[in-house]
């Protein structure tokens, strides 16, 4: 049972209170240093969220639908590698649905061990992490993969180049957060993965194929990480193997931070979108107060956790509640 | 029944949520040693009163009083310390631990160093279950136990203090009679120790048998306080809705049209065995039976739930191979399902989109959703049901119990199946609302569907249905028609003492 809520203009912040934790950081920083808020400097942050958001954009649908996938950051440097590789051996036009076929293989993988074996996701995807991991390295013999001709490839049009002096990572991670969203909001499917994470029996009873939706979200996840190991790719044109090591959990934490809940069902692709970018300027404005980069770490966290504590909080409508 | 100081009184209650004035300056109170019964229509608000009381929920105005002191009650723990205890709608039981740390929960013996007196907490626990003339024990895990006796878990919570009042929100919606003599029993023994009991509840003939006084809610306003003794059901029943029921069963006479489902032999496992029975388009064919029959789990293997392990499905009499709910649905069949907490509702969707669910794959104009169609149909069954809700955006959890299960009704009417099989439909529902969907069970016959009642509640099925088939322990014992039925040879059938089988 929830506890009191408050009612009007309370209701309305009980279900921003992410949005407004948002705002009061941005307030924060923006005060701490004027250019925190130059029109340069959010597009750079942006741009470089921007890798991390398409792939949260995936996670949403797989924490909506029930599960986790701490696999994304392991399985993007694995896309990044191979797209790299490829691209000397056959060219960018082939390696691109190539490295898109193979990854997207791999989330089937895992879909079918989740939604059909009905395997426990946390354990199918951290042992996804590793095991992918070992992939990238038996396909790079461990060694860091660079494109042999840096300037002469127009494969870094994905990374670096601007359309309407917009960078194209920021447009690809747009329109992916628009179409995405779409499926989400608006197609049947996307009510199906409601349904299936909200309440998978009831699904059933409803004639929801349950194994095949979540099979899906794996899909939807997979194809996200294959765009974002193709932004990386083309923006450095080069990678170790471990590029994508760590990113699964700031990907979770943004889908979190977004309000989604872990229990599944609830959630949607805007959210996550402000949780990326709050993740973002989180960083960003650290970076800017002149914080040392390994404090940063922990600062990040404490106020991650400061954002979910004051959106649970403005949910019940009191900071502190004594009752489970 | 003298007048004596209330245990407890509640003054003006006020509540309001997001668009609902749930409760309206409602005021109540409750002597030592009476029953009295809270009632009102779907949606009245008697739960959100009882969560005032409980702690549960903030009252926005208003006042409680616990023997004339004024108290703020601010959680359930510090309710139940005060000693209101109360026994929920909705069970909220955590299936995976055993029967003895649910009555516990949060209230463990201890031993030193905080360790868990197992001991103490297995004894303690089997003299509440002795109280309450179960079969189960202590040990056992609550996740195994059927639903009825669940409730009787949920109850054997209250008891863990010596309460002043306990509040029981329909605590026979999914109780056979037998456990229902228990419980009444139980709260007999609680009246004669001198504590008030509050006790909510759709069914008229509990409510003359064991209580005091009734107080009637309606919209969230208190509409007074009758003595049972001096009062009849048509008042209070007026009270509540503002009229008087019709429970003429509506006989417009229809014909009958061929076989739409058949069932030949059908047995699962050890849950049910043998089982033949037809229904026709235009037929209500009721199935009646105590808890543990086999009824729901029938409905289930016909609608791809289950697998049998025998028999043949005919639907129209061609045999059909049902392997999954899509393919049910898909051949014109729809179950409304027993549990609509578990099977029937997603809690954390609106209300609409709960209802279109099934079909949500045909309500698409391109690639979308059509926000139009959708409406339509939550607009068409939500005035053809009477669910009050501030809208469909409003989140299914935030409904009353009996509208929820009126979403549950309407989501699976709006498919316009050819064979409707509804379990326990009424479970939860008002009066004036039951006799309703009796009705629209009667009309939808009558309209050519092919209608399965599952019903433990004899008026019910003796009321809506054209033939009766009557289970005992996973057999069919006898099929009434209409006209052979009476109660005593229901009864007879239910319990196996007849066991010849007369087709
Ligand atoms: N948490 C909530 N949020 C929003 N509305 C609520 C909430 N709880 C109850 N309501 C609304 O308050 C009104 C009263 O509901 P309540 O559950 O008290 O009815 P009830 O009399 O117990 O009905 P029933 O007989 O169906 O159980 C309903 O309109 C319901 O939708
Ligand atoms: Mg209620």
């Amino acid at each position: 049972m929830t506890g009191p809520t408050k009612q009007g203009v309370g209701n309305f912040l009980a279900k921003q209170g992410i949005l407004i934790a948002f705002v009061i950081f941005m307030i924060g920083f923006a005060l701490a240093n004027q250019r925190f808020i130059a029109m340069d400097n959010i597009f750079g942050v942006v741009r470089s969220s921007a890798i991390l958001g398409v792939m949260a954009l995936g996670v949403t649908f797989v924490v909506i639908g029930g599960n986790l996938d701490l696999s994304v950051g392991s399985m993007m440097s694995f896309s990044t590698i191979v797209v790299l590789d490829l691209h000397d051996k056959v060219g960018p036009a082939l390696a691109i649905p190539m490295m898109f076929a193979l990854t997207l293989l791999l989330g089937a993988f895992i879909g079918f061990l989740v939604g059909y074996l009905k395997l426990n996701s946390l354990i199918v995807t951290l042992g996804m992490l590793s095991a992918i991991h070992g992939l990238t390295l038996t396909w790079s013999g461990g060694k860091n993969m660079d494109i042999a001709d840096k300037s002469g490839t127009w494969f870094s049009f994905f990374g670096q180049d601007r359309i309407m002096g917009i960078p194209v990572p920021i447009l690809i991670f747009a329109l992916l957060a628009v179409i995405l969203s779409m499926v989400l909001s608006k197609t049947p499917f996307g009510r199906k993965v409601y349904a299936v994470g909200g309440n998978g029996q009831a699904a059933t009873f409803s004639g929801i194929p349950r194994a095949r939706i979540v099979f899906m979200t794996y899909l939807v996840s997979a194809f996200c990480v294959a765009t974002a190991g193709l932004l990386q790719a083309s923006r450095s044109l080069g990678s170790q193997n471990t590029v994508g090591q760590g990113m699964e959990l700031e990907v979770l934490a943004a889908v979190i931070l977004g309000g989604a809940s872990l229990l599944g069902g609830s959630g949607t692709v805007f959210k996550t979108v402000i949780g990326v970018l709050i993740l973002g300027f989180i960083q960003n404005g650290l970076l800017l107060v002149g914080l040392d980069f390994y404090v940063q770490y922990m600062v990040t966290w404490a106020i991650i956790i400061l954002a979910v504590w004051l959106d649970v909080a403005a949910k019940r409508g009191r900071l502190w509640s004594p009752i489970a | 029944m003298t007048e004596q100081t209330p245990i407890l009184r509640l003054e003006g209650i006020v509540k309001t949520f997001p668009g609902v004035r749930a409760l309206d300056g409602v005021s109540f109170d409750v002597r030592p040693g009476e029953v009295h019964a809270l009632m009102g229509e779907n949606g009245a608000g008697k739960s959100t009163l009882m969560k005032v009381l409980g702690g549960i929920h903030a009252p926005n105005e208003g006042q409680i009083f616990i023997a004339e002191e004024p108290t703020i009650m601010t959680s359930p723990i510090q309710a139940k310390a005060k000693g209101v205890v109360f026994i929920h709608q909705e069970l909220s039981l955590a299936g995976e631990l055993s029967v003895a740390e649910n009555i516990f929960l949060g209230e463990l013996p201890r031993k030193s160093f905080g360790r868990v007196d197992w001991a103490k907490l297995y004894t303690d626990t089997d003299k509440i279950l002795k109280t309450l003339n179960v079969s189960f024990n202590a040990r056992t895990r609550v996740g195994d136990l059927s639903i009825a006796n669940q409730q009787m878990v949920e109850i054997g919570r209250a008891l863990t203090v010596d309460p002043r009042a306990v509040i029981f929100d329909e605590p026979t919606a999914s109780l056979t009679d037998a456990e229902k003599v228990v419980l009444f029993d139980v709260i007999a023994d609680l009246q004669a120790r001198g504590v008030g009991i509050i006790y909510i509840s759709h069914r008229m003939e509990e409510i003359f048998k064991i209580t005091d006084r009734i107080s009637v809610l309606r919209d969230g306003q208190y509409r007074g306080t009758l003595n049972t003794a001096e009062t009849n059901e048509d008042a209070v029943t007026q009270l509540m809705i503002g009229r008087s029921l019709d429970l003429s069963r509506n006989e417009s006479s229809h014909d009958m049209g061929d076989v739409a489902l058949e069932v030949r032999g059908l047995s699962c496992g050890s849950l049910f065995n043998d089982v033949s029975f037809a229904v026709r388009k235009g037929e209500v064919l009721g199935f009646y039976g105590l808890v543990g029959a086999g009824r729901t789990e029938i409905a289930e293997t016909i609608f791809g739930l289950r697998t049998p392990s025998a028999g043949q499905i005919l639907l129209n009499g061609q045999e059909v191979r049902i392997t999954s709910p899509i393919d049910a649905i898909r051949l014109g069949i729809s179950l409304v399902p027993e549990d609509r907490k578990d099977q029937g509702l997603v809690l954390g969707m609106n209300c609409r989109d709960n209802m279109t669910l099934p079909q949500i794959g045909d309500l698409t104009t391109g690639p979308f959703v059509s926000n139009g169609a959708e409406v339509a149909i939550f607009d068409q069954y939500r005035d053809k049901l009477d669910i009050r809700t501030p809208g469909w955006r409003q989140t299914v959890g935030n409904l009353s119990g009996g509208n929820q299960q009126k979403i549950v009704i309407g989501k699976w009417l709006s498919m316009r199946p050819e064979v409707l099989i509804v379990d326990e439909p009424t479970r939860g529902i008002d009066v004036g609302s039951k006799s309703e969907i009796h009705n629209l069970i009667r009309e939808l016959a009558a309209q050519g569907y092919a209608v399965i009642v599952i019903s433990s509640e004899m008026p019910e099925v003796l009321h809506v249905s054209d033939r009766i088939v009557a289970m005992f322990s996973g057999a069919v014992m006898r099929t009434f028609t209409a006209e052979e039925v009476t109660e005593d040879n229901l009864v007879q059938a239910i319990s196996g003492i007849t066991p010849q089988k007369v087709a």
